[in-house]
């Protein structure tokens, strides 16, 4: 298990983290570039020193900057597999893949052994004798993954991973890579800005916005009860903040936010809420609906995004205020006559909001 | 068809052909001349002398000598740069410490000294009367008019071909594979052997040649600390230099003889460079 | 080698400014260029310039064309070598003579106090090269020293044994004994000037086993300034320019220097 703080300053960006991993599961690391998903990376595997933070794995302290201790990152086994690969351009695949095994004080044997062994976990045989220039990127993704996991770390760490292929690889990428994953006895820590990605491979998802975590959890925590509006826009939903509009106030009553207020069918509780209202449970329309339990926001279209894979569904961004996200069948967008800059009236009830603190 | 005067006028071919054709014409004319400089004064050097008298040199003791002793010398002041300046073109491309310009400057300084100039100043510094000839003389080392001291001379010239490149082919390794290895669980030795050695190699290489090619040529330096004497310290430059004062086909001769030497040694070495080592390093190019 | 050479004293006619340039042996370096600034003195546009280099050498860069128009060697051997290759206009005079001496440095590492010290094993003794007059003279006077009494009969052999480095001028010769770099050097009298003087000590060749060099001056036969170069000759042959010479420990020559008039 890995349990570690980090405060750093790096530039602009003030890093202040704590984060917990198990192993055996996939900690994702979203948020945007520039949120610093690599800096918290690179303290991990040792490359950097931040200004102060402790790092622990599997009981052994790498770092804590208080007893000034720090491993340099040959002592840490960690497994590191950046956005770009970096094969050695002078090495064959199976020198590559070796090249973490020579201070192992193997047998000749079983370093071969160990280094087939990882070549298959990855997905590939066969090209142990080519150069890296020689092979395609998804072909480079699997050298250098298992390049990073032929010594058998306790931490690997993933940036990107997907990031440097084509759409077509990524797809076809991204399902084998979770199953391997899912395989792997490892603490696995996978940064991504894709939401997406998240999705598929978190089993825990960590939230990093301008350098502190805005919230860590399961999958599915995150996308029933987020905590920010980034985390709501990551997964796709619909959120607000707000607090009881009054006290003593019955069931059904309404919650005020900073864009209006909001009528819900549960009893709020004291202090700050968060309401989420899934997309599908948006309705639209072109004329102002009626109906007292309705919650109407008003706003123009700013962009139709067809789901893949197909565009049977379609998600519909509205300028509104707040801005939401609905989703609707294509062939409600012909009904309606839905297009960018169109005027419409966003609905949902009362009893589609849920609600937590 | 409209030729209204509003239109764009077509472009004017001569113009930009004769531009074109002027440019390379220029280009020609530039390198033809460079080789005509150099090769014009190699051709009639060869050409001043016959075969045989070249083949009839070759075997008079006092050649052999000064071929031997160049061939040595060099040698030994190449493995001396290397073996001194790999470590520190290795600082000084990894690391930043107070008064690293000034180093710098003090690495270049041997390029732009004059080589006696820098003759004398090794005798201030390790001649018998010299500022270290105490230390020295203690150890029982003596350096002026010994090999020891051509060698000593030729290294002082010849260390900044060598660290520049050698500074600059370790800079341009890109740190992103130092790190990999690092977490790979190298350590810094071991990564500077295996990822930044072999892939600043070309450079390393070339700075060995040129290091080389410096202290086989090496005359004014030589002369004044470290002497004149066959067999011991008199180098072919300095041969050279002293047949053409008695005896101008002898140093044709000599001149010749080293220049084919140099030849074939920089020969060896460029295929070198086109050997298996070679070609793993220069195919890196395309693929960074 | 006598020949008419007008000994007139060295009234110079004012010329129009022009270079002189004088090829000496390097061991003419301080006497030749005080003769140069009288020279200059007495003909405002005229500059001389002086080329001070080991005999053999100047003798092979006028082989190689260079311009000059007066050669002074420090032996007869080379000036005839010069004359044999059609560089030297007439005949050549001789202007002075030279006698060698033992030079060694004052703090004397060597511990040398007498000549038959040289021989010892283990010695840095410096002499210039053997196609140089002075180092050709040094290697007879060693020889002619080997045969006087009291020297091992190998004396030459046991000196040239010492032999550290063959300098390509004798004054080449003079730095390295005054660095302190070799123990011992065999140079001109001349060399021995008081700067040097002050930092070695000197140890006299017997007259009869020394050897007198030379020094032959000629007109070259490319020269641009003839009149010029006579004026030069002139100057040097003159009571005057034999006077210079003197101070400056050469001997002096012996075509009869009368005073003119």
């Amino acid at each position: 298990m890995l349990s570690a703080r980090l405060s750093d300053r790096r530039g602009a960006l003030e890093l202040d983290v704590e984060l917990a991993a198990l192993e055996g599961a996939t900690t994702v690391l979203v948020g945007e570039s520039g949120a610093g998903k690599t800096s918290i990376l690179r303290a991990l595997a040792g490359l950097d020193r931040p200004a102060s933070g402790r790092i622990t794995v599997d009981g052994a302290d790498w770092l804590d900057t208080g007893r000034s201790v720090s491993l340099p990152p040959w002592r840490r086994e960690v497994g590191y597999v950046p956005q770009d690969y970096a094969l050695f351009p002078h090495l064959t695949v199976q020198e590559n893949v070796a090249f973490g095994l020579q201070t192992l004080r193997l047998p000749a044997a079983e370093r071969r052994a160990r280094v087939q062994d990882a070549l298959a976990t990855a997905g590939i045989t066969g090209l142990e004798h080519r150069m890296p220039r020689q092979l395609s990127g998804g072909q480079q993704q699997r050298v250098a993954l298992a390049r990073a996991l032929a010594p058998a770390p306790r931490l690997l760490l993933l940036d990107e991973p997907l990031a440097a292929l084509d759409l077509q690889t990524r797809r076809l990428v991204r399902t084998e890579l979770r199953e391997l994953l899912g395989r792997l006895p490892c603490i696995t820590i996978y940064v991504t800005h894709s939401p997406v990605e998240a999705l598929v491979f978190g089993d825990q998802i960590v939230v990093l916005e301008q350098g502190r975590i805005s919230q860590a959890g399961p999958r599915e925590e995150l996308l029933r009860y987020p905590r920010s509006p980034f985390v709501a826009e990551l997964m796709g939903t619909n959120l607000f903040i707000g607090r009881r509009a009054a006290a003593g106030d019955a069931p059904g009553s309404r919650v005020r936010t900073a864009e209006g207020d909001v009528a819900v069918s549960v009893y709020p509780a004291q202090g700050d809420v968060f309401l989420t209202v899934s997309p599908r449970e948006i309705t639209l329309f072109r004329e102002r609906p009626a109906g007292s339990a309705q919650n109407v926001f008003a706003g123009p279209i700013v962009e139709l995004v067809p789901e893949p894979p197909a565009g049977e569904r379609v998600r519909v961004v509205l300028g509104t205020r707040p801005m939401l996200v609905a989703e609707v069948t294509r062939e409600a967008v012909t009904a309606l006559r839905l297009r960018e800059g169109a005027e419409v009236f966003a609905a949902f009830k009362a009893t589609g909001v849920t609600l937590y603190s | 068809m409209d030729s209204s005067p509003d239109r764009c006028p077509s472009p004017r071919p001569d113009r930009t052909a004769l531009g074109g054709t002027l440019v390379r014409l220029g280009v020609a004319v530039a390198a033809a001349l460079l080789l005509l400089l150099l090769g014009l004064p190699l051709a009639a050097l060869v050409l001043r002398v016959p075969a045989e008298a070249l083949w009839s040199r070759l075997g008079q003791p006092l050649v052999l000598e000064a071929l031997r002793l160049s061939l040595a010398t060099s040698a030994a002041s190449t493995a001396a740069v290397v073996a001194l300046g790999l470590p520190t073109a290795y600082l000084l491309a990894t690391r930043g410490f107070p008064g690293k310009r000034i180093v710098l400057v003090l690495i270049d300084l041997p390029l732009v000294l004059p080589p006696t100039v820098a003759g004398v100043a090794l005798l201030a510094a390790f001649g018998r009367a010299g500022l270290a000839g105490g230390v020295l003389h203690a150890f029982g080392v003596s350096l002026p008019f010994t090999t020891l001291g051509v060698v000593v001379a030729q290294t002082f010239v010849a260390v900044p071909f060598f660290v520049g490149a050698a500074r600059t082919g370790l800079a341009e390794v890109d740190r992103r594979y130092v790190d990999m290895a690092a977490t790979l669980g190298s350590p810094p030795g071991r990564t500077f052997l295996r990822v930044m050695l072999p892939l600043a190699f070309p450079a390393l290489l070339s700075g060995a040649v040129m290091s080389w090619a410096r202290a086989l040529g090496e005359f004014g330096a030589t002369i004044t600390f470290a002497g004149n004497l066959p067999g011991v310290t008199q180098t072919m430059p300095l041969a050279v230099y002293l047949a053409l004062q008695s005896d101008l086909d002898a140093a044709v001769a000599l001149s010749v003889l080293l220049l084919a030497v140099s030849l074939v040694v920089l020969l060896v070495l460029r295929s070198g460079s086109a050997g298996p080592a070679g070609a793993r390093a220069r195919a890196l190019r395309p693929a960074e | 080698m006598a020949a008419q050479v007008a000994l007139a004293a060295p009234v110079v006619p004012a010329w129009p400014a022009r270079t002189l340039t004088v090829f000496a042996a390097a061991s003419l370096t301080d006497a030749f260029t005080e003769l140069g600034r009288r020279l200059e003195r007495r003909a405002p546009g005229v500059s001389v310039r002086f080329n001070f280099a080991g005999s053999q050498q100047l003798v092979a860069q006028l082989e190689q064309g260079a311009a000059a128009d007066v050669l002074a060697s420090a032996d007869q051997q080379w000036m005839r070598t010069a004359a044999d290759r059609g560089l030297v206009a007439g005949g050549a005079v001789i202007f002075a003579r030279n006698r060698l001496v033992v030079i060694v440095p004052t703090s004397n590492p060597g511990r040398i106090s007498r000549l038959e010290d040289l021989a010892r094993p283990g010695l840095k003794l410096v002499l210039a090269g053997a196609a140089v007059p002075a180092g050709r003279f040094s290697r007879e006077v060693l020889g002619r020293l080997g045969a006087a009494p009291g020297f091992p009969p190998d004396f030459a052999g046991r000196v040239l044994a010492n032999l550290a480095s063959e300098e390509e001028n004798v004054r080449a010769v003079v730095a390295k004994v005054q660095l302190g770099e070799a123990d011992a050097g065999m140079v001109y009298r001349s060399d021995v000037t008081p700067p040097v003087a002050a930092r070695m000590r000197v140890l006299e060749i017997p007259g009869e086993r020394n050897v007198l060099a030379e020094y032959p001056i000629a007109v070259l036969r490319d020269a641009a300034d003839t009149a010029g170069a006579r004026a030069f000759v002139s100057l040097v042959l003159s009571p005057e320019g034999q006077q210079v010479l003197e101070q400056h420990g050469f001997l002096a020559g012996p075509v009869p220097v009368a005073a003119p008039r």
